[in-house]
């Protein structure tokens, strides 16, 4: 069998690692196009936070590739897909057939025209470790940056760079920072500490022009900057599918074994869409953990074993400046809330089951007074879990878990099962 | 594989189970010496709720979500146990989003916290099994 993945992150890891576990004998070859060992997209904030580092941050130890039997060709693009011939062909002419092929191209910067923009020198986006290391060699500790996009990624940088640059100011369309995973209350809360660790916020704003190094905003602001970062947002890689007539909405099109409408191509990871099962519509999910189970779904089922993954929600955990948050889910229906000064927790929840929360807290230790020593993010996962299997509310305490997320809350007989059992 | 199962109707609720944790993670020789003065951050934590009590910790899941969804590769599982590189993790708290039984602690040293089983441990077999002293926790195959 000759298994075939575009793609070098977690998705197709997660493939490897699934196939090796059914295929021994079967040929896999890794495509990518970036020159590096596979490492974790998430931490190239970090690396330029100084919290890892170029060989701490690859996902996978230097053994990878050998110890699972497959062939990494790097910095190589595979430009299309021949069904005809089940090959795939690449920038530099080869041709490499396939028997099983894996799509799992993930996504790339979204780059909105914006007037001037052309013009501007020192402009970065902030996707992939070589953006990182480019945007990396421009800063300087008198640096002016101005980032567009509120959002994770735009915020992640920042958090990475601040302490690197003279100032950093952020500019957004939407009203509020975190948009996609914060609701407005927290929203402020998240804003308020970022801006109390030096960032300088334009929410409900745009760029109208750039005019060298100074942009021009709607609101008639104008803010002078050495190095742009574009983190607008990303769009799912999905051409060399739609190209050969594949299902493709705004991500490639998967079912719940990662079968795409094509015979023998398979998707995961950012590059796709499915179904979130906290709200029942299809979506993007572009997130580590789901890029990660697709693949290993994608792997078993690409090897002969029947394995769905039909349990994908959204959900983050991140921090920023020593403020966590975990959320998950989505944000509809009844509320339970508390708060204090440092920790936030809201839950969502409607039709006898929890549908999303957002959690936030100072890292541990770092809090004051008796929440303090149990920030609201903790155990997290309890809440998680009870959105991703859809545990009926009235079969659990949920005025307990509410307030104690714990296994407490649950019968006594799921209790022995989930204690005394194999998980 | 063998493991740590809680029978949860012997539990007293004594939370001995926590300071053999505690201990079992310092190296050190005297348990008193080890802990005394010090808040301890187990691996193992007692629920309490009216007269119910019972111990929680790891249950190096077969389909373990928080490995498959560690950002950085820092939690890998290796004959059964799941074991975390506190030199890869960066303290982003996925496994804490993602642990259906809140068993992945954040932890003040800058990287998640959990049981391994006493693997990396002195001993090498489960610290809390050994201090139970109502067989509450018992380390054995099922």
């Amino acid at each position: 069998m000759k298994y075939v993945i575009i793609g070098n992150s977690a998705a197709g890891v997660g493939a490897v690692e699934a196939i090796r576990k059914n295929d021994v004998g079967g040929r896999i070859t890794i495509i990518t196009d970036e020159p590096h060992h596979t490492y974790s997209r998430p931490l190239i904030s970090y690396l330029l936070l100084g919290k890892t580092t170029r060989e701490r941050m690859k996902y996978r130890g230097d053994g990878f590739y050998t110890e699972y039997g497959c062939e990494l060709l790097r910095q190589k693009r595979v430009t299309a897909i021949d069904l005809a011939d089940k090959s795939v062909r690449c920038s530099d002419g080869d041709v490499i057939p396939y028997d099983k092929l894996l799509v799992a191209t993930g996504s790339s910067p979204l780059v909105p025209p914006m007037e001037g923009l052309e013009q501007v020198k020192n402009k970065y986006t902030f996707s992939s470790l070589d953006d990182a290391l480019a945007l990396e060699g421009a800063l300087a500790p008198n640096s002016r940056v101005l980032i567009i996009g509120a959002g994770l990624i735009g915020l992640k940088c920042a958090e990475g760079i601040r302490a690197r640059v003279g100032s950093v100011t952020v500019v957004d369309l939407a009203p509020k920072a975190l948009s996609s995973i914060l609701d407005d209350e927290a929203s402020a809360r998240a804003r308020e500490h970022l801006e109390q660790n030096g960032l300088r916020f334009y929410l409900g704003d745009s760029v109208k022009t750039f005019d060298g190094d100074t942009a021009s905003l709607r609101s008639g602001a104008r803010v002078e900057f050495d190095i742009l970062v574009l983190a607008v947002g990303v769009r799912p890689n999905t051409a060399l599918l739609g190209d050969v007539g594949g299902d493709v909405g705004r991500g490639i099109t998967v079912n719940e074994y990662m079968e795409t409408s094509i015979p023998d191509i398979y998707a995961a990871g950012d590059c796709t869409q499915s179904v979130d099962i906290s709200a029942g519509d299809i979506k993007v999910m572009a997130l580590l953990p789901n890029a990660y189970m697709q693949g290993e779904c994608a792997g078993f089922n690409m090897s002969g074993i029947r394995y769905p993954f039909d349990k994908a929600i959204p959900c983050n955990a991140i921090g920023f400046f020593g403020m966590h948050i975990i959320t998950a889910g989505s944000y509809t229906g009844e509320t339970y809330f508390e708060a204090d000064g440092e920790n936030y927790k809201k839950l969502f929840y409607s039709d006898n089951r929890l549908r999303g929360f957002i959690l936030m807290g100072p890292k541990p230790g770092h809090g004051s007074g008796p929440s303090g020593a149990r920030p609201a993010y903790e155990k997290a996962g309890i809440y998680t879990s009870l959105i991703r299997e859809r545990t009926p509310l009235d079969t659990i305490d949920f005025g307990l878990i509410c307030k104690t997320p714990g296994l407490m809350a649950f019968s006594k007989k799921t209790r022995e099962q989930k204690l005394g059992g194999e998980q | 594989m063998k493991r740590v199962y809680v029978n949860e109707q012997w539990c007293l609720g004594c939370h001995l189970c926590e300071y053999y944790c505690a201990f079992a993670g310092t190296n050190e020789r005297d348990m008193a010496r080890a802990l005394k003065g010090i808040t301890i951050n187990p691996n193992i934590r007692i629920e309490e709720y009216g007269n119910v009590s019972f111990a929680v910790s790891c249950r190096h899941c077969t389909q373990p979500l928080c490995v498959k969804g560690c950002i950085t590769g820092a939690l890998t599982q290796g004959d059964g146990v799941i074991t975390v590189d506190k030199d890869k993790c960066i303290s982003c708290y996925t496994c804490v989003l993602s642990c259906p039984f809140g068993a992945i602690a954040p932890s003040p040293d800058g990287a998640v916290s959990k049981c391994e089983m006493c693997v990396k441990s002195l001993e090498g077999v489960p610290q809390c099994v050994e201090g139970c002293p109502n067989s509450a926790i018992v380390y054995e195959e099922r």
